[in-house]
């Protein structure tokens, strides 16, 4: 690197040079910052793309360490749903398909009615995506996006469904800023473990999947649809419990779930 | 290499080591040391930042300004940290979820903007650059050394590959959660603290008040 040569220091100090210094550092760090985040977005997207298809793999059970992630997705279709008809739709597509800037769109987003809003999200994309996993043709299992509020943060997740709809066969979140040590338990296999096996629906159309306080007594009817709390985490159990409710009830997947389960929806 | 460059580039890794002699990025030592790849990855980061953020300013000292000379000195070091956080979230994807925030927080380590203000102000870019690899080095020891302990007693693994078999998986070693906590953090480095100043006592500081022995027959 050039040196650069001894200059007067009333120079360096006058008005003048102040201003020029700090107008040719902004430009020059703004170039190099901006240039930077646009040459590697595209290598950060892929990433992203990656992960999100390793979430989904992981909670249908068919992710497998050091395998190639593009190879295992295939036995995967993505389809998109209208939640409102809960039919098949073609009208977005679902690739690189965001949910969260889509629902902010005017177009193919919603509001949420304060009443309705149980997740407390405040607004959802009028389509969502849902993947489904085939074994010999047939549909094995149904997983769908779910998110919504927990203690802290905004939680991201995956729910692999039964092919009749309500069976739980997993619960995976994969983005959340719960208590480290508390909250964050969520993501851990000892309680995503309690999961599958669960029956989201009972008699009637409203999901019954809860998380309760403390541990589940199985003697009771209800134990199907109930997972154990996680202690010191009362706050964000009720998180999961309000955004499953949410996405597997009518505002959400539930008119879709309604068409799998063969029954009547609620319109 | 001359003697002083030499002594611009070792000495801050024991002698005047930015961790252990100055207490200065603290932060950080406790957030990402919990296992050894984020440890490394954060010593990468934040090594590259303090010596091209040196070597910058030291380039362009002579036209820096004054008064404006931390607000130049930060531009130029977050511009860099930024870089180095995008480099990473496009090819160390996984390790730069788990480091999270603590990769934009390098901006405001204090090793960094310490050594710019302090030693590349002043000195040419060649020295410069040494002094940012030599801190930046300095820091990455300390960090791999907590990141070893750490990793090693509190999940019985390195690098994620088991070494000690731990009592749940049907081995003999109980893990430590303690050491998995931030805490521990504290107690490793206050103990190689402790090392370090008994094998080099120079490092000891002076008590900053001494306690008389007050007598009650005195009058007080």
């Amino acid at each position: 690197m050039p040196e650069a040569t001894e200059k007067p220091a009333r120079s360096k100090d006058s008005v003048s040079n102040t201003l020029i210094v700090a107008v040719a550092l902004s430009l020059v760090c703004s170039v190099l910052v901006a240039s930077t985040a646009i040459l590697l977005k595209p290598v950060q997207q892929r990433n992203e793309e990656l992960y999100r298809q390793q979430i989904i793999l992981d909670v249908a059970g068919l992710y497998e360490p050091g395998g190639n992630i593009d190879t295992l997705f295939e036995n995967i279709e993505t389809r998109m749903v209208d939640l409102a008809s809960g039919k098949y739709t073609d009208l977005v597509s679902a690739e690189n398909f965001d949910a969260i800037a889509t629902a902010k769109d005017p177009e193919l987003g919603v509001a949420i009615s304060v009443d309705a809003d149980i997740a407390n999200i405040r607004q959802r994309a009028r389509f969502a995506p849902v993947y489904l996993v085939r074994k010999d043709g047939e549909i094995d299992q149904i997983i769908l996006p779910v998110y919504g509020s927990g203690l802290w943060s905004t939680m991201y997740g995956f729910l692999s469904l039964a092919p009749d709809g309500s069976t739980v066969l997993g619960l995976r979140f994969y983005e959340h800023a719960e208590t480290p040590g508390l909250g964050d338990q969520i993501d851990k296999p000892d309680w995503r473990g309690k999961w599958p096996g669960k029956q989201v629906f009972g008699v009637g159309e409203q999901p019954q999947i809860e998380v309760i306080r403390g541990f589940v007594d199985e003697s009771v009817d209800s134990a199907i649809h109930q997972v154990d709390g996680l202690s010191g985490a009362t706050l964000t159990g009720r998180g999961v419990t309000n955004l499953l409710r949410y996405w597997t009830g009518p505002e959400g997947f539930g008119p879709y779930l309604a068409e799998i389960r063969g029954v009547a929806g609620n319109d | 290499m001359t003697d002083s460059n030499r002594k611009v580039l070792i000495d801050p890794l024991v002698d005047n080591n930015p961790v252990l002699l100055q207490v200065l990025g603290i932060c950080s030592a406790l957030a990402v040391t919990t296992s050894l790849l984020p440890a490394l990855l954060m010593c990468v980061a934040l090594t590259s930042v303090t010596t091209l953020a040196n070597g910058t300013i030291s380039s362009i000292r002579h036209h820096i300004p004054n008064n404006i000379r931390i607000i130049v000195q930060m531009t130029i070091i977050a511009s860099f940290v930024i870089l180095v956080d995008q480099i990473l979230r496009a090819y160390a994807f996984e390790t730069s979820k788990q480091l999270s925030v603590f990769v934009g927080l390098i901006i405001t380590n204090c090793i960094v903007l310490g050594r710019a203000e302090a030693f590349a102000m002043k000195n040419n870019v060649r020295m410069s650059l040494l002094d940012g690899l030599g801190n930046g080095l300095g820091y990455s020891v300390i960090l791999i050394i907590v990141a070893t302990f750490r990793e090693l007693l509190g999940a019985g693994t390195l690098f994620g590959s088991q070494i000690l078999p731990l009592v749940s998986d049907g081995g003999w070693y109980p893990a430590n959660g303690l050491m998995l906590l931030p805490p521990s953090a504290f107690f490793i480095i206050g103990l190689l603290i402790w090392a370090v100043r008994t094998w080099k006592p120079k490092q000891v500081e002076h008590a900053d008040y001494q306690i008389h022995e007050v007598h009650r027959t005195e009058v007080l």
